[in-house]
This record gives C-alpha cells, sequence and structure tokens, in this order.
C-alpha cells in the first residue's frame, strides 16, 4: 500500500496523468467542436482507431512518422467527412450512421492489417515509428516540474495547447461564432446568411481532425504499434468528458484529466498484487461514477429547493 | 379610432401608386403538396408608410411575406422594388436589396450577447477575429439612432421578450433594412411593451423607413397603420386606407361573413365553490421556482381568467392542477376533496377537463384518428370497451355525434386529427373536454392559433359551458379575450397572483398591464377578499 502511494505521489505519475490524458483530451476537443455545430459525433471512437492504424502503417511503409501523422489525419478527416456526407446531404440518422462507422472501424482495420501483414492482433512484429518526444531546455531542469511538463510527446503537447486554440477559435474567431449560432438555432444563422451546412461540414471535419490526432497518439505515441481495438472506449469516455466539462473547451480539459487520472491510477496498481481485472475497470467505473455526480449536481439544487418548501410552514 | 397623430406625409407617399417602393404582381404560390396559399394576388407598398396586412391563419398573408424575404419562391408573379423588377431567392438576397422581416418566433441565438446577435453574420472583423468592442459599439449606436434601447452586452436569453424584439429590429436595421416586415409582433407584448414599439414604428417612419406590419388584432392595425390589405383564402380581398376601415368591416373582409366581435354573455350565476388553491409552491427539476405560494377559487357557473405575460407560472399552475406536474406543496381541492399528487387520469375521473395550450403535442395525438382523439380520456369504460375490448361502432357513433355538435369540418371520423386546420383541432379537443361532463374546465390558450371564425365558437362554447353550470379556469396571453371572457380576472406575474379583480367591468388594459409587469402589486388582504 505503502508503495502505491508512494507512487501515486511522484512526478512520474503526474506526467502519466498527462500522457494518459492526451488520448481522451484530443477527442473530447474535437467532439466539443461538433457537439456546439449541432451535430453531435460519436463516431470519435471509430475516427481514432481508424487513424491510428493509417498512421502506424503509412509510417511502416515509409518510415517517415510525419507522413504516418499526415496519413493518419487525412484518414479522421475523411472518415468525418463520409459521415458529414451520409447526415448533413443524405439526411441519415447521425447517431446510427456513427454507430456504422464505430462498427467499421473495428472490424475494418483489423481486416487491413491481416491482409497487409498477415497478422491479426496488432502490427507490433513490423518497425513504426513514433512521434518525436521533447525535451523543454530549462523547464526539464526544474526539480518536481522538470519531469512533468518536459519530454513529453509531441502530440502531448498539441492537445492541450489546442484546448486555447480551440477556446480561441469557438469564442474569439468569426468561423467559430457562426459554428456555435448554426449549433444554437439554425434557422437564426440561416437568415442572416449564415450557410448551416458548410458550417456543419466543417464542425465536423475538425472534430475528426482532433480525434485523429488522438489516435494517432495512440499507436505512434504511446505505444509504437497498432492492436486491435486499441482505442478502447477513448472515444466514448471523450463525449462524457464534454458533458462534464459544461460543453466548454476548460472544463472539457478538466473532465479529461480527472479520467486521465483513473487511467494512470489503473496502470499503477497493475503493477501492484491486485487483480488485473479489476483494476482495468478503474476508468470505466470512474467514468461512470462521474456521470452520476454530475447528475446529482444538477439535481441537488431542486432537492434543496424542495427541502426548503417543506419545512416552511404551511399556513 | 387612432391616438395617434397621423404623421407628416413624405413625399413619395403622395406619389400616385404608380411607383410603389414594393409590389407584388400577381403572385401565386402552389405548395408541392397541392396546397394554394397566394393566388394571383398583388400587393404594393408604399414608401415610407405602415402597412398592415391583415388575414386568418391559412389566409396566405405568411406565405406572401416568405416569398417577399425570399424564404418560398412563388410559382408564378413578379416582385417589383423601386419600380424595376427583381428576384429574391435567399433571405440574404432581401437584405442586401433591404428588405428586412422580424419573425414571430425570434431568429436570435440564446447565448449569445445582444451585440453578437445583432452583428451575427456580418461582424467587424480583423482578420478571421471578430471585433468585439466594435460589435458593442455598432450596437449601442444604432440603438441610441433609432431610440431602441437594449444592453449590447446582455445575453440574449436573460433579456425581456420586448427588449429581445428590439434586437430583432436592430438586426434588420444593421443590415441596412428600408422596408421592416413585422409578422405579428405583439402577439408576445403587454399593452405597455405594444405601446413603445408603436412608438418605435413611427420614429422609424420619420427617419424614412417603411414597415410591414403583420396581424391579426384589428384594434392594433386601426391604430397603428396606415393602409391595410386584407387576404381570405389565398387572395388579396382589398386595400383600404385607414380612413375608409373599421374593425367590423376589417373582419367581415377576412372571414368572408358577419362576425360579432363582441362576446355576448349574461351575469355569472354563482354557484359553489368547485376548485380551492391554497399557497401552491412548484419548482422545476432543476430548481427553479415557478409557482411561489398561489391561490386562487373558481366557482360553478363562473369564468375566473387569469391574465399575464407568457412565461410567469401560468403554463406550469394549469399542469399542475391537471396532474401532469406534482405540486412541492400546497392545497389543490375539487368539490372540497383533496386531488393535489393524483395521476392526470384520476384528476380527469375527478372532474376536471383540460384544454392544453399546446395542442400539438398534449391536445391530440396528430397520427390518430379523430374517433380516438374523441375517446383518448374513456376507452377504458363502457360503452367503448366492454370485456377488454374496444367497441368500434360505438367509438364511431361517439365521435359522429361530436363532429355535428361541434361542427368539425371533417369529411368522417376516421380521418388523421393532423390533416386538420389548427380550428378544427381545437375543436376536437374541446368536444372531448366538453363532453365529459367536467365539474371544472381548465382552459388554456383556447383560441391560440385558431381563426376568427372558430374563436368566435370557442368563445361561444366556453360561455354556454359556464351558464351550464361548469366552472371555468380560463388562461389567455390574449388580454382582450380573457378581459371579455372572464368573470373576474386574476393577473399573474413572477410565479405568484399579484392582482384579482371581482369584476372586469370599466378595467382597462393599461391598468391590467401594470400588473401584468409587475410594476403595481394588490395587497394579499385585497386578493383575499375577493377569493
Amino acid at each position: 500500500m505503502e508503495q502505491a502511494l508512494q507512487a501515486i505521489f511522484s512526478a512520474t505519475f503526474v506526467a502519466a496523468v498527462l500522457r494518459v490524458t492526451t488520448p481522451i483530451l484530443l477527442p473530447a476537443l474535437g467532439g466539443l467542436i461538433a457537439e456546439l455545430g449541432g451535430v453531435a459525433n460519436i463516431a470519435l471512437e471509430g475516427i481514432m482507431l481508424i487513424s491510428a492504424c493509417a498512421g502506424v502503417l503509412v509510417s511502416i511503409a515509409t518510415q517517415s512518422e510525419w507522413l504516418g501523422l499526415l496519413a493518419g489525419l487525412a484518414a479522421g478527416i475523411i472518415t468525418a467527412l463520409v459521415l458529414a456526407f451520409f447526415h448533413l446531404d443524405l439526411k441519415a440518422d447521425i447517431i446510427l450512421s456513427a454507430i456504422a462507422i464505430n462498427i467499421l472501424a473495428s472490424g475494418g482495420t483489423i481486416f487491413v492489417v491481416f491482409l497487409l501483414t498477415g497478422d491479426k492482433g496488432s502490427t507490433s512484429a513490423l518497425v513504426s515509428r513514433q512521434m518525436p518526444f521533447i525535451e523543454i531546455p530549462i523547464i526539464k531542469d526544474i526539480p518536481l516540474l522538470g519531469p512533468i511538463l518536459s519530454g513529453q510527446n509531441l502530440l502531448t503537447y498539441i492537445a492541450f495547447i489546442a484546448v486555447a486554440g480551440v477556446a480561441i477559435f469557438l469564442y474569439r474567431m468569426r468561423a467559430g461564432i457562426h459554428l456555435r449560432a448554426v449549433g444554437e438555432n439554425p434557422d437564426a444563422a440561416r437568415s442572416v446568411g449564415i450557410n448551416v451546412r458548410s458550417q456543419q461540414y466543417l464542425a465536423l471535419a475538425l472534430s475528426g481532425a482532433l480525434a485523429a490526432l488522438g489516435g494517432v497518439y495512440l499507436s505512434m505515441g504511446y505505444v509504437k504499434f497498432f492492436a486491435r481495438d486499441m482505442t478502447a472506449g477513448r472515444g466514448f469516455i471523450a463525449l462524457a468528458a464534454i458533458f462534464l466539462g459544461g460543453k466548454t473547451p476548460l472544463g472539457t480539459m478538466i473532465a479529461a484529466l480527472v479520467f486521465g487520472l483513473a487511467e494512470a491510477l489503473s496502470v499503477q496498481l497493475g503493477n501492484l498484487r491486485v487483480p488485473n481485472q479489476l483494476v482495468q475497470m478503474i476508468p470505466y467505473i470512474a467514468t461512470l461514477i462521474a456521470l452520476v455526480v454530475y447528475a446529482l449536481v444538477q439535481r441537488q439544487r431542486a432537492i434543496a429547493h424542495q427541502r426548503r418548501f417543506r419545512q416552511a410552514p404551511t399556513p | 379610432m387612432s391616438t395617434h397623430a397621423p404623421h407628416p406625409t413624405s413625399p413619395s407617399a403622395t406619389d400616385s401608386a404608380a411607383a410603389p417602393l414594393v409590389e407584388m404582381r400577381g403572385i401565386t404560390k402552389i405548395y408541392p403538396n397541392g396546397v394554394l396559399a397566394n393566388h394571383e394576388v398583388t400587393f404594393a407598398v408604399r414608401a415610407g408608410e405602415i402597412h398592415a396586412l391583415v388575414g386568418e391563419n391559412g389566409a396566405g398573408k405568411s406565405t406572401l411575406m416568405k416569398i417577399l424575404y425570399g424564404m418560398e419562391r412563388p410559382s408564378a408573379g413578379q416582385i417589383f422594388l423601386r419600380g424595376k423588377p427583381t428576384t429574391i431567392h435567399s433571405p440574404h438576397e432581401a437584405i442586401t436589396q433591404g428588405i428586412g422581416m422580424v419573425h414571430q418566433n425570434f431568429m436570435l441565438v440564446p447565448s449569445f450577447t445582444i451585440a453578437e446577435n445583432i452583428v451575427l453574420g456580418t461582424e467587424p472583423s480583423r482578420g478571421a477575429f471578430v471585433d468585439r468592442r466594435a460589435a458593442i459599439a455598432a450596437a449601442a449606436q444604432l440603438a441610441q439612432q433609432y431610440g431602441l434601447s437594449v444592453d449590447p452586452e446582455a445575453r440574449v436569453d436573460v433579456v425581456p421578450v420586448g427588449m429581445r424584439q428590439r434586437v430583432e429590429i436592430l438586426k434588420a436595421l444593421y443590415r441596412g433594412a428600408d422596408v421592416l416586415i413585422l409578422d405579428e409582433p405583439t402577439a408576445v407584448l403587454t399593452p405597455q411593451e405594444t405601446h413603445e414599439l408603436f412608438t418605435a414604428i413611427q420614429r422609424l417612419i420619420q427617419v424614412g423607413k417603411t414597415v410591414i406590419f403583420i396581424s391579426h388584432k384589428l384594434h392594433e392595425v386601426m391604430e397603428i397603420s396606415d393602409r391595410i390589405s386584407v387576404m381570405r383564402d389565398a387572395r388579396l380581398v382589398g386595400t383600404l386606407d385607414k380612413h375608409e376601415a373599421n374593425e367590423r368591416l376589417l373582419a367581415k373582409m377576412m372571414v368572408g361573413r358577419e362576425v360579432f366581435l363582441n362576446i355576448e354573455k349574461t351575469p355569472a350565476q354563482r354557484g359553489p365553490l368547485v376548485l380551492k388553491v391554497r399557497n401552491l409552491e412548484y419548482a422545476t427539476e432543476t430548481g427553479v421556482e415557478v409557482l411561489k405560494g398561489v391561490s386562487l377559487s373558481v366557482y360553478a357557473g363562473e369564468i375566473l381568467g387569469i391574465a399575464g405575460v407568457e412565461g410567469n407560472g401560468q403554463t406550469e399552475l394549469v399542469e399542475v392542477i391537471a396532474g401532469l406536474r406534482t405540486p412541492l406543496s400546497g392545497v389543490i381541492e375539487l368539490n372540497g376533496k383533496s386531488i393535489a399528487g393524483l395521476t392526470p387520469r384520476q384528476v380527469r375521473q375527478a372532474g376536471v377537463a383540460h384544454i392544453p395550450e399546446d395542442r400539438l403535442t398534449n391536445g391530440v395525438a396528430l397520427t390518430a384518428s379523430i374517433q380516438e382523439n374523441l375517446i383518448v380520456d374513456r376507452y377504458t369504460r363502457e360503452p367503448f370497451t366492454r370485456g377488454g375490448l374496444m367497441r368500434p361502432a360505438a367509438i364511431a357513433r361517439n365521435s359522429e355525434a361530436l363532429i355535428e355538435a361541434y361542427a368539425i369540418r371533417a369529411p368522417d371520423g376516421s380521418l388523421p386529427v393532423g390533416a386538420l386546420s389548427g380550428g378544427n383541432m381545437q375543436k376536437v379537443v374541446v368536444a372531448r373536454e366538453l363532453s365529459s361532463q367536467p365539474k371544472l374546465l381548465i382552459a388554456a390558450q383556447p383560441t391560440r392559433g385558431v381563426d376568427i371564425g372558430a374563436t368566435e365558437f370557442m368563445h361561444e362554447q366556453l360561455v354556454r359551458a359556464r351558464n351550464a353550470g361548469v366552472a371555468i379556469l380560463l388562461v389567455s396571453a390574449d388580454l382582450s379575450e380573457v378581459m371579455s371572457l372572464s368573470d373576474r380576472l386574476a393577473v399573474m406575474h413572477a410565479g405568484r397572483i399579484v392582482a384579482l379583480f371581482p369584476s372586469t367591468e370599466g378595467l382597462t388594459e393599461e391598468e391590467v398591464g401594470l400588473y401584468m409587469l409587475g410594476t403595481k402589486t394588490m395587497s394579499q388582504s385585497e386578493i383575499e377578499s375577493h377569493w
């Protein structure tokens, strides 16, 4: 137990939290943009998986992490645009279309991997590339802070910088403001000449790009291979983070960190003599608990009111 | 009739009608489903006038204005602006040609500030970024220029309805509108706010704007407009100068026959107490207090009206009494027995009938037939069910009798209710509710979205039920309706009853308006003395 506590209250643990938060935060920011644009994207999971796979395969073929990143991004954006086309042009239900993409991604990625490598489980037998880890001069020598802030993967930095970027986009830039207007009252947006369809295409494309970065991070940063269903529900946990975070960029980041903490905890405890299956449940249970707490907080005011009314003397 | 001095006529208005600012010539619109909405309508608006467009629901006035604003395309006909033929294919094109429209359901983004809403789509920018300070300054300057006071930095969802409407007008002006189409702008306003709006409209005219005013409130039309066009059955039946028109003539043109605008009713024969509500408290699930101790009494054979700006708790009060919402505390008694906390079915069985305000979602099942809609509250009982099986013959007989008695215009009872017009749909609801032999009838917005003919019929039915001894609780946002129908009148503001008048005799709309706004409140003892 002492061992566990020591592990948790260490700089390496905090660094690990940032590391495992990254593949939740990136899709969450993407999902947030789509959500505020009025086109809830529950295909984040599938998009991540497709991008993770495309990135690794291209990096194996070209031995360039940058081409891998590009391929992952392109695959994610294209998948999101396919979803947008189904929903916005063919008028298919967006939830059902997204479920179809998630299922397709799960089976399709491993099918492609098998076709190309003959392995049905993962690409770990082959040499793929990783996105660079970055040592920040000066900061890396600060005790305690150094190991946390320095030496992270490039995509981890991008994820946290993206929080500010997404906030600026949504609240300060024309395109972002138009996108939110479309999400909140499409008729109002249309009546002032904003093209609702193209704004929603944009929202989905951006969500696809951010989810793609999350996917590429998983297979080309967090680890160095693609494995069957390696996203393990992070795309859905990201959705929970959006709502838990009150649909704001900062809130979404905090919620993603909470989920990241839970996952880092499960990794740490996995090293101890606790049953593995139990430990692996932690991130998902944390998500459930967080959503329940959220619902309870929402109702708290109502309950407080009722109590106040009941205590009031009735004349 | 008018309380306004005629404004100085602008030069163009004294010109002949040969060069109107806006002219729609021979407009015909046939929707893909075959509905003829406009039939060879020719409609002209002179520069600098206030032109009212009146007509019943479905007469085609909204379609005509949607065509002018580019939301619909005409099947035939031509639009001329300043004498030149033009085409308007989208609201955006309408705006660039100087035509702005204020819709009945506001086209605002609730979480945005007023300034953000005003500039939306044409924001002052620096590169890809919006210049927020410039937006606020522009909104403030515009508000100042036209005397439409708004707070540019307030969020739209927290400001009152009257201000939201001013935001809509400013939005159109910001985009350079010369012609403003106002679609039933007074429907959501108190008399005071209506007065303010009219003052603002006069000011717009003075600076050279032109206003098209869509309404069905004839006294307002007579008060504000210079000319009035009347539509009926997709056709424009005439355009009158104000001095040629009067309310009765306009009503006759709208309906196509003589209409009785005044409600005939004898003094109430007040019977025993039927509904007693005391200290009713209600809060929504998210904890917003909506009813803060409402007390009222309704007696057999009277109509108790509740006036108030919508959203002050009327909806919740009605639904709490009808059993659709659970109160936090308080007394609800029907003939001395508590009905608080009962299910809607139990409340109905105790003798409460309810005409809900949202007819389309709570009043009828749109895809079900008229027959089925007429028995939804009694299908489990004889004679409609026997031994657990429905009896189609009895159900059909019931619907035939009610269709006849309530003059529901439908070929037969098997038609889905969704195929009926608003007025006939409401008749189905009223037929069902009144035929349940209620002790108490709760009528919420009974004539909303219903044409004049059907309104007249609803009023007759309510008065008839009252004379038969039913206790009636009437909630209506239409102040003239609630004032003329009610025997006693309560006013609701911010979840409380702020006034209770024992009679509507001699009461003016302005007086009631003061209570609706919350600027005046009766003392609790005075209200209680009228219980």
